[in-house]
């Protein structure tokens, strides 16, 4: 299935009836098969398997220590797993690839670059021209609101512009998959509600695969076409969830959508007895 | 703020200064003259040019081992920083070479290497390398985890990694070093030039010493200290336009 580029009117009634009709054997970007992870003595994984669906937001949730990061790293190929394998597209993942862009918690710009290098440091290190990595950078710095601040350096921005960067240069190198390991945590309130509001016009307009890591449970019931809970000690999938009826009515609904609201209550039940 | 900072800058001049004037004036010390009588001297010996002629020699020393200090200081010490073997084989040695008593083994290396240059540039070179590659090392090896990990994630090769994220991260401790080094360096030339033969800027502190023209050496002392803090500020001055952005703190703070 594909995501529809269109007018929002049209797009929140085909989208709704699309997600009451998916079924969930839906097109796999990423697999995660039988993947542990062990840091000497601790288990900080253990036999955990996923699908990722094509095109849409997966969220990663649990509580902190369940090994959300560790996972996005060993897809991301930064981290070898112990056992077990990640398939993207089918192809075994032996470490980083063009096929994957990462977005960090703490944001990891080149302090002694500005907007524009940092922007276009992806394509920078893939060897594309410099002509030709400042067009395309130039374009994803307007599409994340960045436009006039291309010669600041990262001291001069707020952290929410930050991130904004972070977003443009993983957008930039073109991925196919995008991960985002908790990229708004370190982003006050407001920027955040507008960071996800971005979000879900990002997953509808680039046909991109999410994997998004949060520990907020409003954060991934807002934005996510699929979470999975994580529990930790060591670390298993306990369950996937897919939010269906306020996926794609309008971004100021979802909020009050009572299966939102169920959702959110539903995840904090089974998640606060693993709240130290 | 530029002027508020010359200000203060020319005040702590003048107080030094000063300060300086009226203990020359007391005397504190038969041998130790005013410092207009200082700048004065200095004034005779730019006229009649034996400064430079002095700074000709001087130079010679400074300049080699400055450069073999920096040059093979930062290379050995990106070496050191990146792989745990060489910091075994080589971080012991610099911290040796940092504590050892420079004047008692200059006898030692003039026995070896004669009274000439070479001498003189390994005098430099002992003051000024461990320093440097001490700095560079532990900066490399302080690189932000994070940043290495996003040029990973980017497809960055191990070159890219070393040459686009480790030496510009690192390069505010490796300019520290730089500075601490190159001042160190200084030293080293003046001593090596009292220690073994006196030439250039030592020769003039010597003689004049001998003769008991005061002004002449201590202008002789202040002259080698404004050079070395016109150099280092130059070398500030190469840091910023390198990597502007270092300049004021890291993102992450």
């Amino acid at each position: 299935m594909s995501y529809l580029k269109g007018t929002t009117v049209v797009m929140s009634q085909t989208n709704d009836a699309f997600a009451k009709a998916e079924p969930l054997d839906v097109d796999t970007a990423v697999s995660v098969r039988g993947v542990s992870k062990n840091y000497g003595e601790v288990e900080a994984l253990k036999n955990l398997s996923l699908d990722f669906p094509r095109g849409q937001l997966t969220s990663l949730l649990g509580p902190s220590g369940c090994g959300k990061t560790t996972l996005l790293k060993i897809i991301a190929g930064l981290l070898e797993p112990t056992a077990g394998e990640i398939e993207i597209d089918g192809k075994k993942v032996t470490g980083p690839g063009p096929d994957r862009a990462f977005v960090f918690q703490d944001f990891a710009l080149l302090p002694w670059a500005n907007v524009m290098r940092n922007v276009s440091f992806g394509l920078e290190l893939r060897g594309v021209a410099k002509s030709e990595r400042e067009d395309i950078a130039q374009k994803y710095i307007d599409n994340v609101g960045l436009s006039g601040f291309e010669k600041a350096y990262p001291h001069e921005l707020s952290g929410g512009m930050r991130q904004r960067v972070g977003l443009a240069r993983a957008l930039s190198v073109d991925a196919q998959v995008l991960l985002l390991d908790e990229p708004f945590s370190a982003v006050d309130e407001q920027n955040r509600r507008k960071f996800q509001e971005d979000m879900l016009e990002l997953v509808r307009n680039e046909n991109k695969t999410f994997l998004f890591v949060t520990h907020s449970i409003e954060e991934a019931v807002y934005v996510s076409d699929q979470i999975a809970i994580l529990l930790p000690r060591p670390s298993r999938v306990s369950e996937v969830i897919r939010p269906s009826s306020f996926r794609g009515t309008n971004v100021e609904n979802i909020r009050r959508s009572p299966e939102y609201l169920d959702i959110v209550d539903q995840i904090w039940a089974s998640l606060r007895n693993y709240v130290e | 703020m530029i002027n508020r900072s010359l200000g203060l800058k020319l005040l702590s001049a003048i107080l030094v200064f000063g300060a300086w004037e009226i203990a020359g004036r007391i005397p504190v010390s038969f041998a130790f003259p005013t410092f207009l009588e200082s700048m004065q001297a200095l004034f005779v010996m730019t006229f009649d040019g034996s400064i430079f002629t002095a700074y000709g020699e001087t130079l010679k020393p400074l300049a080699i081992g400055v450069g073999i200090s920096a040059f093979f200081g930062i290379g050995i010490g990106l070496w050191v920083g990146l792989s745990e073997r060489f910091d075994w084989l080589f971080s012991p040695i610099f911290i040796v070479m940092q504590a050892a008593p420079l004047a008692a083994l200059i006898p030692i290396l003039v026995m070896a290497y004669g009274i000439g240059l070479t001498s003189k540039v390994f005098v430099v070179c002992i003051m000024a390398m461990p320093v440097i590659v001490l700095n560079t090392a532990s900066a490399v090896r302080n690189t932000p985890a994070n940043i290495k990990d996003m040029g990973r994630s980017f497809l960055a090769s191990d070159r890219d990694i070393i040459l686009k994220i480790v030496i510009p991260a690192a390069s505010p401790v490796i300019f520290s070093g730089l500075r601490l080094g190159i001042s160190a360096g200084f030293i080293g030339a003046i001593l090596s030039e009292l220690k073994i033969t006196p030439t250039g800027v030592g020769d003039i502190i010597t003689y004049s010493r001998s003769i008991a023209d005061y002004p002449s050496m201590y202008a002789a002392i202040f002259s080698i200290i404004v050079l070395a803090v016109l150099f280092l500020n130059l070398l500030e001055q190469i840091e910023n336009v390198l990597f502007e952005g270092n300049n004021r703190g890291y993102v992450s703070d």
